[in-house]
């Protein structure tokens, strides 16, 4: 299932370390109707923090009622929206695909070509990995597709705001603004 | 000091200014109510969960201070939900604890565990499971300003046995660090600029004033702003009451059984100043139709209001009486006998609305039963200054909501956002509690009437003389309106009984004075009857008239042009509304 699509908003979603923060942020999410593509989390640089990220249809509800919603839970400190040209944003994906015969030799020829590695060696398959920027994996996965894939396991995009050189990239969203 | 958690809870709400906690003990939250004895706190024992839930509702909605529940785990926890939710939906201040098993064994389906907190993770402001009892000053402290501050709301601590028992080393916080927490109180001056001078571009401005008013004590500042502008003013179910019923400027409710001035106006309107309301569905009946021609300014907390149902041509986020008062600032300012002379007409217009479609019902005719818009003005003509009207969710809710006078804020206690069937016995019960100078009146229905009505057991058990009107149709009255109007009058599951219960035998049980009235001679007699006694709850069964519809009425999926008035009075064929309507639009 690619992630990468053209309706797909990411928001990055710093949220205090606490028990049942995730819940929240997902139960808003499901209670009104907002669509998930895909959603991370993990600890920041500073425990008492983590960061969400999480992208979502945009089509499902506006990034303004998204935002302010998410504004609304109280262990919610910031969220940034990144917009694909002005994030970096990466995702890492795990397959087994089946490799027998001649499509052994032309699986790892195009792991090769996507400069992804092969993590795990089976008889009959083998478990390829690759990291990148979301668009290079669904072309990664459309391409893995005529081998037979027997699992397969994206871990969802992880994003930031690219570094700023000139003008401000990055649209923040400060919180309880008009 | 060192006091075990459950001590600590108690300090930390006496601390908190509490002076009275609705609640009912069981298994998990049993050590807290055992230094309850040695507190100063009064404990109001309800008979069920629920009733507490609501009279803390009651109690906030009257007063405008927190109102405080608790209740054990399990079951306790999930009859509590609704009045959660009620609050949550009606923003009002609510903090909730409920016991918790065990933290040693959460997770393990103990007796009584149930996940409280995720359960009541999607109806609360917010919501804290403690882990240790050290933290207890700070939750509790953090949970009355979360329930209090910005938008109002219901805070729920969940509270594990074992912690309770926990000691811990008295303190308490001098301060609240909520990062995340921070509500925009001050709205922009551009844009309070920026709406003063819309305001002033206007010829067919309308206020629509909400319960938001109430929440931010606005009500003077609406007061003066009106004045100053004169503007016509509509208050929301939830607002009503802050602005005076009684005052020239006031059309009275808008919606779905809305009255046909206030819903016309704004229909008609070419800029809508909404005041701490939200836009529900109830109040713009079929949104793409709703006020087609107005501007929006919008003024709320909660800046997720601004731009979810209706466009903001120009969004303030804040407090609802700071801003009011920037643009009576804002609004002086500027040079406005043009904008005066402007809305002449408008005004006009709107008097021969409010003189020409008055509420209006068919008088009784001698052998049928009572009407009950009669009963609901012979209440309102007898009731003292300053009388607490509550009411449960239907047909008499929205009779009490058009007929009484309200002219005073936080008068008026009813269950607006999530229609709760059976608000008004406890809420009244709970107003009372908080305001025990004021009269206070529930009008009920029978069928709300029977789902809580047990609370009148812990009114009469510690002296809360409320007074329930109940009008009894007979009827789950507004599902019957519905089945009539909208299922071709096929009838399902809508009949209850006029004397199954036996009311007056079952509110003597219950401790209060029970009067039936069948007459409508005999309403006045009743209702003096009921007022002089203030030594026990009354509960007056009215026999009313099933057939009595509520109208004005926008029937659902329609736009607002399509208000049914209903009866009207001699002389004025119902088709001279049609041609109003359509001439209205242009």
């Amino acid at each position: 299932m690619p992630t990468a699509h053209d309706n797909a908003v990411t928001l990055s979603v710093l949220v205090e370390n606490k028990a049942g923060v995730l819940a929240r942020v997902s139960g808003l999410f499901a209670r009104r109707g907002y669509n998930i593509i895909s959603l991370a989390v993990a600890p920041t640089e500073d425990e008492a923090f983590s960061r969400i990220t999480i992208v979502y249809d945009a089509r499902s509800a506006t990034v303004e009622q998204v935002v302010k919603q998410l504004f609304k839970l109280i262990n919610v400190i910031r969220i940034d929206e990144l917009e694909e040209k002005q994030a970096i944003e990466r995702e890492l994906l795990l397959a087994t695909v089946r490799a027998e015969g001649n499509n052994r030799g032309r699986l790892m020829e195009l792991v090769q070509i996507f400069e992804g590695s092969i993590v795990d060696v089976g008889y009959n398959a083998l478990m390829v990995m690759l990291a990148g920027e979301p668009r290079r994996l669904d072309d990664f996965e459309e391409l893995l597709r005529p081998f037979g894939i027997e699992y397969l396991q994206r871990s969802g995009r992880i994003a930031l705001a690219q570094l700023e050189r000139s003008a401000p990239r990055l649209r923040s969203v400060p919180k309880s603004a008009s | 000091m060192s006091l075990t958690g459950a001590q600590a809870l108690i300090k930390s709400l006496e601390c908190q200014g509490v002076d009275v906690v609705f609640g009912l003990p069981g298994g998990a939250i049993l050590p807290v109510y055992d230094p309850l004895i040695e507190s100063s706190l009064r404990h109001i024992l309800v008979r069920h969960e629920q009733g507490a839930g609501h009279m803390a509702e009651g109690f906030a909605q009257a007063t405008g201070r927190p109102g405080v529940a608790m209740v054990t785990s399990g079951p306790a926890a999930t009859n509590i939900v609704t009045p959660i939710a009620n609050a949550y939906m009606d923003s009002t201040p609510l903090v909730v604890i409920t016991g918790q098993v065990a933290y040693s064994t959460i997770g393990t389906d103990a007796f009584q565990e149930i996940d409280t907190v995720g359960i009541t993770r999607g109806i609360t402001k917010h919501n804290e499971l403690v882990s240790d009892a050290a933290d207890i000053p700070r939750i509790v402290r953090e949970a009355f300003h979360i329930a209090t501050t910005g938008r109002p709301g219901p805070v729920l601590i969940d509270f594990p046995k074992d912690v309770a028992n926990q000691q811990m080393d008295w303190y308490w916080p001098d301060q609240i660090d909520l990062p995340g927490y921070k509500p925009n109180v001050k709205g922009h001056p551009r844009m309070i600029r920026e709406a003063a001078s819309m305001i002033a571009a206007a010829k067919k401005p309308v206020i629509y004033a909400g319960g938001g008013i109430l929440k931010a004590n606005a009500s003077s500042a609406l007061y003066r702003f009106a004045e100053m502008t004169g503007i016509p003013v509509v208050t929301t179910l939830m607002g009503r009451g802050c602005f005076p019923d009684s005052h020239p400027l006031c059309l009275g409710m808008p919606g779905m059984h809305g009255n046909y001035t206030a819903v016309t106006a704004m229909q008609e309107s070419d800029l809508l100043i909404a005041l701490g309301s939200r836009f529900d569905d109830r109040v713009t009946g079929k949104l793409d139709g709703f006020a087609p021609d107005a501007k929006v300014i919008h003024v709320d907390i909660d800046p997720a209001e601004m731009n979810k149902v209706r466009f903001a041509d120009i969004p303030i986020v804040g407090d609802a009486r700071q801003v009011i008062e920037e643009l009576c600032v804002a609004f002086s300012r500027l040079e406005t006998d043009e904008f005066a002379r402007n809305i002449e007409p408008w005004l006009g217009r709107v008097r021969f609305w409010k003189e020409n479609y008055p509420l209006h019902y068919e008088p009784h005719v001698s052998g049928d039963r009572l009407k009950p818009q009669s009963v609901i003005e012979a209440l309102r003509d007898s009731a003292p200054d300053g009388t607490i009207l509550a009411s449960g969710v239907g047909q008499h809710q929205m009779w009490a909501s058009q007929y009484w006078k309200f002219d005073q804020p936080n008068t008026w206690i009813n269950s607006g956002g999530l229609g709760t069937m059976g608000y008004a016995v406890p809420a009244a019960i709970g107003a009372k509690v908080g305001c025990p100078d004021k009269m206070v009146w529930a009008v009920d229905g029978d069928g709300c009437f029977q789902m809580t009505a047990q609370e009148l057991v812990t009114a009469a058990a510690n002296d809360i003389p409320v007074k329930i009107a109940i009008l009894n149709n007979t009827f789950l009255g507004m599902v019957r309106q519905w089945q009539e109007m909208f299922y071709d009058e096929r009838y399902s599951q809508v009949y209850l009984s006029p004397d199954l219960p036996n009311y007056v035998g079952w509110a003597e049980s219950m401790g209060c004075v029970g009067i039936r009235v069948d007459e409508p001679d005999s309403v006045q007699s009743a209702i003096d009857k009921a007022n002089e006694i203030d030594d026990r709850p009354v509960v007056v069964d009215f026999r009313t008239d099933p057939r009595e519809k509520v109208f004005p009425m926008v029937p659902s999926g329609h736009t607002n042009w399509d208000i049914e008035v209903g009866p009207l009075p001699e002389g004025l064929p119902k088709s001279s509304i049609t041609s109003i309507n359509v001439e209205g639009r242009g």
